[in-house]
């Protein structure tokens, strides 16, 4: 018999070494997440996945599955939680969606209306975050970032590039890039690299095909992300059973 | 509008920094896992860590420079650009304050012509402040240079500044300012013990391993970090896990303000701590031992050198120990450099490791995933002094002292106001009324129990016991007389939580910021009820969602105030229902001044 | 049965571009279902000068000047209900995008510094409103009790925002209706 753990009710099932959530979106069970990628091992600093375990509450991405589990996620007081850290990031940084190249494809502004965020609603902090448009190919614009670090992940395990990093500590941590200049023309960015395509947000832009689609044809004004992220997440083939 | 990225410093590196470098940098065998240490003491010569340094640094350890500077960045007392010859830091805790810390700080900068954060412009100094350096029975304090300073007064300030301007090294300042007292007041267990050194070793050897952790278990000795594991439940795990290695590590990464029992226990009972850590090691299978030493306490880094030379002279660490074949162990101590969540232990394995003190995502725990990724025992201080004295007497004799769920004793680090601070060693259950009556605090007010992650009672609780049945604690306590602001020691322990945060987590990061900016709203008169729901929303997202301890402690200052002294808030709340977030009059000074207008329409009033 | 009493709204833009307005326009022939049920006050397609006691208060913009706090206050003074309508409203929008910049800078280089100016000053009529050192979204100044995002909201999403509201249900907005852009 396969091991399952109890989502919201529902059993899912899980193979040994799965975390909650990379079960539940195999099974097609959607936990909302943010910093959270299939591709990449497990961050858990976003914390938009928070769901209770056994009464407690624990990042789902980065909770061991364990049979038996009692996972509660979609209830009014967690989603009330992920609406508030969503408010947080919007609040803690400059998003101005009408004038970004990810609007329409970026995961926060996908959470915010999955969530029913209206508004910040807390002060907006306004940060001075001067862009980086020295390389001729490469914009970074950290008025958006997050700090989900998942382009420091992507240059360092798969581009084995080491391009981005964090540096500073509590509100004053930021995105630093691998140059003594500390601009990114200086290093060795490539605009294939796994790295221009995996920031959730609008720090990462490609230069010159900003707003190529048209509105209402963006990939999160077609299908909200409860219903995309499932098929982004690797699936179970339906109907096997595991042991 | 696109700004250019900061200029790098202008800085080369001379022949002599050069060969400076390669030294410190051969001393650590270029290890990566050094880093943290090469970049203090390359800072320790060259005052901050240059850009050119950086590269070559990189270079050497074959890593990306952008980690160097991630690395240093986390760290409160590590420097990419120049901070001034002499780095003047006063401590920042409440306690510190209490005793006129701000007006000292306000009279230096004065009397040197300095803003507070700015490097004078011949690069001389600067003058900024820093979370609690564990000198708050000694206060107000501060570090230059890392060095620590007490017993601050108006003279003293204006000798210091008399010597900065003279530019008199650090080594040449008078004696006695850098002179740290212990301040026992009350010894017991720990502090009264007469053990010759080697003897709880000896006694542990007569054990062996598996004994020991028996013993451990059976006293009831519990961690005195203040979270209060079973300590022989994890010697006893670290033991059992499996791995290439097994370490030994003990956290003297005394961050939590108000508490400087550590500082005590590594001055005076350093053998006890590096015997108790012997024995873990005896206990877990380990052959190498750190002790991670906060910054702060930089200056007891000879002494413990000392000591731990002493010790391998005497075959008490080393190889074979005490002639027993095959146990070999060896302890190598590792700075910090000024980052309270390094307190946190797997931010401090993190650390040791040379990286950015973020606490990792556990599990795993350190027992079996710990420095290395390898099974790891990590305790504190105090805890280590605790085992080593349980293994020497015995569980039974041990786990008599105390009450049932606590056994042994406790050292409480006591500050604030009162007659007589500093280090009191009581069994647990000791009331908190009794350790007002033995400092000689009069009106007391309030207590804050732990330090500002702990917890603050009020008069009425002061017959609670401290204990893990009760009031646990790490052994902060500071005493607040009626003349003190409840809400203004809030306050001072939010801004210590956002200036720590190590910003891994969002609710952390952001939360704590927003607090801070709310507790300040109120300060400045512009609060409301609104307000204080934010607080309470703010709470309930840290307390729930954020990555460690920090983020979910982080509104307790503040909910146990409310609690207590709610009036010291809504003294300071508008009677209006909501007040703007931010001063509007004052959002139009900038544009006064460009117009020089100053009639009715140019200002606008706080209420219509 | 008495015939229910008329909704009164006023509407304004306060920092913003009157898109908002376009947008309720907008609801095209929706307009006149909507005017069974309210009537105008203070508002562009009024031209009533001034707000009087109402019912929904819905603002657009975001607050830059001294002007905006004023009549900002008006409103919340008279509205029961305040909305703030569209992204400036809500996050202070494009004009937010100045406030990295420092405002005396900005007035210098408007007025005195930029090329091709003749005997440039600053203007200092009273009549004029003094700008804020940064622009600030509407609930940093008064409470708001709603906010429609958008840049601008579409019309179907200011139409199903009012009538939920007006029907008395909490307005939700939900998938393709809900739009930060």
């Amino acid at each position: 018999m396969s091991d399952t753990f109890q989502l919201d009710g529902q059993p899912v099932v899980f193979e040994s070494g799965q975390t909650v959530m990379q079960a539940a979106l195999a099974a097609g069970h959607y936990i909302p997440h943010l910093c959270y990628h299939p591709e990449f091992k497990p961050h858990g600093s976003c914390k938009l996945c928070t769901v209770k375990v056994n009464g407690r509450t624990a990042a789902s991405c980065t909770m061991p599955a364990e049979a038996g589990l009692e996972v509660e996620s979609d209830s009014e007081e967690l989603n009330a939680l992920r609406r508030t850290l969503v408010q947080m990031l919007f609040a803690d940084g400059n998003h101005f969606c009408p004038s970004c190249e990810k609007s329409g494809n970026c995961i926060l502004q996908a959470l915010g209306y999955d969530l029913e965020v209206h508004s910040a609603g807390f002060r907006h902090q306004f940060p001075d975050r001067p862009l980086d448009a020295s390389h001729p190919d490469i914009l970074l614009d950290f008025n958006r970032c997050i700090l989900c670090e998942l382009c420091v992940n992507a240059s360092a395990e798969v581009d084995g590039k080491h391009v981005f990093a964090l540096a500073g500590r509590g509100n004053s941590k930021h995105l630093i890039v691998n140059a003594e200049s500390g601009l990114l023309k200086d290093t060795d960015i490539a605009l294939t690299d796994k790295a221009m395509s995996v920031c959730p947000v609008g720090v990462i832009i490609k230069k010159g095909v900003g707003f190529s689609t048209p509105i209402g044809e963006r990939r999160y004004d077609q299908r909200p992300i409860s219903e995309q992220a499932l098929d982004d997440a690797p699936r179970l083939p339906s109907g096997e059973a595991h042991d | 509008m696109v700004h250019e990225a900061v200029s790098p410093s202008p800085r080369f590196l001379e022949p002599k920094d050069l060969s400076l470098l390669q030294q410190v940098l051969g001393h650590h065998a270029n290890d990566s896992t050094k880093l943290l240490q090469i970049l203090r003491e390359v800072q320790e010569h060259l005052g901050f860590i240059p850009n050119a340094a950086v590269s070559f640094i990189a270079e050497a350890l074959d890593i990306p420079r952008n980690r160097i500077e991630s690395v240093a960045s986390f760290y409160s007392f590590l420097h990419l650009r120049s901070q001034g010859t002499y780095r003047v830091l006063f401590s920042d805790n409440i306690t510190d304050r209490m005793l006129g810390s701000q007006t000292l700080m306000e009279r230096m900068c004065q009397q040197l012509w300095l803003q507070p954060g700015k490097v004078s412009e011949d690069g001389l100094l600067s003058i900024g402040t820093t979370s609690c350096t564990g000198m708050c029975d000694q206060g107000p304090a501060m570090l230059v240079n890392e060095r620590a300073i007490t017993k601050l007064t108006h003279q003293r300030i204006q000798e210091i500044g008399q010597l900065i301007r003279n530019r008199t090294p650090l080594n040449d300042w008078p004696a006695d300012f850098f002179y740290v007292e212990d301040n026992i007041h009350r010894a017991g267990l720990i502090l009264g013990n007469t053990m010759a050194y080697g003897e709880a070793l000896q006694a542990g050897l007569t054990l062996g391993g598996a004994a020991i952790v028996d013993v451990v278990k059976r006293s009831g000795l519990r961690g005195r970090g203040g979270a209060g594991y079973p300590t022989g439940l994890k010697w006893e795990a670290c033991r059992n896990a499996k791995g290439n290695q097994h370490y030994v590590v003990c956290n003297a990464d005394e961050g939590e303000p108000g508490t400087f029992k550590d500082r005590v226990l590594l001055t005076r009972q350093a053998d006890l701590v590096f015997e108790g850590m012997t024995l873990c090691a005896l206990a877990v299978g380990a052959k190498q031992g750190f002790l991670y030493l906060r910054g702060e306490y930089r200056y007891l880094l000879d002494h413990l050198k000392g000591v731990l030379q002493r010790r391998r002279e005497s075959n008490l660490l080393g190889v074979d120990i005490l002639g027993q074949s095959g146990f070999d162990f060896d302890i190598e101590i590792h700075l910090g450099a000024g980052a309270y969540i390094c307190g946190e232990e797997s931010a401090l394995i993190e650390s040791l490791e040379g990286e950015r003190g973020v606490p990792r995502n556990r599990p795993p725990f350190p027992v079996t995933q710990g420095y290395l990724q390898q099974p790891t025992a990590l305790d504190n201080v105090e805890t280590f002094c605790q085992a080593a004295l349980a293994i020497h007497m015995g569980a039974d004799k041990y786990s008599a002292i105390g009450t049932s769920k606590s056994t042994g004793s406790k050292l409480i680090s006591v500050s604030g106001d009162c007659p007589r601070p500093g280090i009191y060693e009581y069994p647990f259950g000791v009331s908190v009324q009794e350790i007002l009556n033995d400092c000689g605090a009069v009106n007391t007010r309030a207590v804050q129990i732990s330090g500002p992650s702990g917890i603050c009672i009020g008069e009425h609780e002061f017959g609670r016991k401290l204990g893990f049945e009760d009031l646990p604690t790490a052994g902060a306590f500071m005493v607040f007389d009626d003349s003190r602001d409840m809400f203004e020691v809030a306050r001072n322990f939010v801004h210590f939580f956002a200036h720590e945060s190590c910003g891994f987590c969002t609710p952390c990061r952001v939360g704590t910021s927003m607090l801070k900016q709310t507790m300040d709203k109120i300060a400045a008169g512009q609060g409301t009820h609104y307000d204080l729901a934010e607080v309470e929303n703010l709470d309930h997202v840290l307390q729930t969602t954020s990555h460690c301890g920090l983020g979910r402690t982080a509104c307790n200052p503040v909910l146990h105030t409310l609690k207590h002294f709610r009036p010291a808030y809504e003294s300071r709340l508008k009677s209006l229902s909501f007040k703007p977030a931010f001063d509007l009059d004052g959002a139009l000074a900038r544009a006064r001044q460009m117009t020089g207008r100053d009639d009715a329409g140019a200002h606008l009033k706080e209420n219509e | 049965m008495t015939e229910k009493k008329k909704l009164r709204i006023a509407t304004t833009s306060l920092a913003g571009c009157f898109g908002c307005h376009m947008s309720i326009l907008d609801i095209d022939e929706r307009l006149f279902p909507l005017l069974e049920l309210v009537e105008f006050d203070r508002s562009p397609l009024t031209d009533i000068k001034h707000c009087g006691p109402c019912d929904i208060g819905l603002v657009e913009g975001g607050i830059c000047n001294a002007e905006n706090v004023h009549v900002l206050r008006e409103f919340r003074k008279n509205c029961k209900v305040l909305i703030a309508i569209g992204a400036c409203a809500i996050n202070g929008g494009l004009p937010a995008q100045r406030n990295h910049l420092d405002l005396s800078s900005c007035l210098t280089e408007v007025y005195l510094t930029e090329p091709g100016l003749v005997h440039g000053h600053i203007p200092n009529d009273p009549e004029l409103p003094l700008p804020l050192d940064k622009v600030h979204p509407l609930h940093e100044v008064v409470k708001i009790d709603y906010f429609i995002p958008g840049c601008p909201p579409s019309a179907d999403a200011i139409w199903k925002f009012l009538t939920d509201l007006i029907a008395g249900k909490t307005p939700e907005l939900g998938h393709g209706l809900i739009k930060y852009d």
